[in-house]
């Protein structure tokens, strides 16, 4: 799909703003309304939106503790990665799964109440997952940027 | 804190995979849904919706690569964690910047367009930043987002 200077420039504003009606991020983009909802219907249809979700802070609702934890898993086992993702997606407290290449294999972002019950998820449901190597836990202090916004 | 409601599981879930959605789509026909839009409105006023994030396919853009650095400052204080991170933060590519408690300081997740796109932010905007010490790449392969414990 060929992507030109106007549908960049409306996706830029779009990015950073969200919520925006359209009359108003037509405006921001400077192009009229129709060019706009025309543009958007053509970048949704394309793929290249695929669409905008409601990002939650786990701590106003109680989850005051957020860590990261990276593993490595025993790739000798050639279902290491399958079996340990789906188990992963059973435990509710995992909010983000990644995989990646390089020392990490597998990260999961895992939240909880508080230490006591990080702890006792940590023990149950962490330690039990399969095929685990090793794993290095990173404990989330402060946000200092959270944009997820590309740079086009 | 907010003690969430039942109705607020729907809602929260709901948002998660589709934030654009009305309250009438969100309740379904099952639920009411005046009720709902109240609900939503509590929770946006409580901070509990923190955002909302527009997704797009990155490599349509253009933007091939997403790295996660772990980054070690090479010297402490309070002078250079705030000066790290406001030049660290002022970088484009620079997505998400969360301090933690580990083996690192900071983990960062930067997009590029492609692995020699990313050397270049490596070289001239992480590795000149301000304290910046050990730093630890890992490429981003597959990345899921799951509901959480609602």
């Amino acid at each position: 799909m060929r992507i030109d200077a106007t549908d960049l420039r409306i996706l830029r504003h779009y990015q950073a703003e969200p919520a925006l009606p359209t009359s108003e991020l037509a405006e921001r983009a400077g192009v009229t309304l129709t060019t706009c909802w025309r543009r958007l219907e053509r970048l949704r249809a394309g793929g290249v939106i695929r669409g905008v979700q409601a990002v939650i802070d786990w701590r106003r609702l109680g989850w005051q503790v957020e860590v990261s934890l990276r593993f490595t898993l025993d790739k000798t086992n050639p279902r290491a990665f399958d079996d340990f993702i789906e188990a992963a997606r059973a435990v509710p407290e995992v909010i983000e799964i990644q995989t990646f290449l390089g020392r990490v294999d597998v990260r999961l972002n895992v939240i909880a109440r508080d230490m006591a019950h990080y702890q006792e998820v940590y023990r149950a449901r962490i330690l039990t997952l399969p095929h685990i190597a090793d794993i290095e836990a990173l404990m989330h202090v402060a946000v200092i940027k959270d944009e997820e916004v590309l740079p086009l | 804190m907010i003690r969430p409601h039942p109705l607020d599981r729907v809602i929260l879930r709901g948002l998660q995979e589709d934030a654009t959605q009305s309250a009438r789509k969100l309740a379904a026909g099952r639920l009411n849904s005046a009720a709902i839009q109240r609900r939503i409105q509590k929770l946006e006023e409580a901070g509990a919706i923190r955002s909302r994030r527009v997704i797009l396919d990155r490599e349509a853009l253009g933007f091939g690569v997403t790295v996660f650095l772990g980054v070690k400052l090479a010297t402490k204080g309070r002078v250079s964690l705030d000066d790290f991170e406001r030049a660290v933060a002022a970088i484009p590519e620079v997505q998400t910047v969360q301090h933690v408690l580990g083996v690192y300081d900071y983990r960062l997740r930067v997009v590029a367009r492609d692995l020699s796109d990313f050397e270049r932010v490596l070289r001239r905007r992480i590795m000149t930043l301000p304290g910046v010490g050990q730093v630890d790449a890992n490429v981003l392969l597959s990345e899921e987002r799951r509901p959480g414990p609602i």
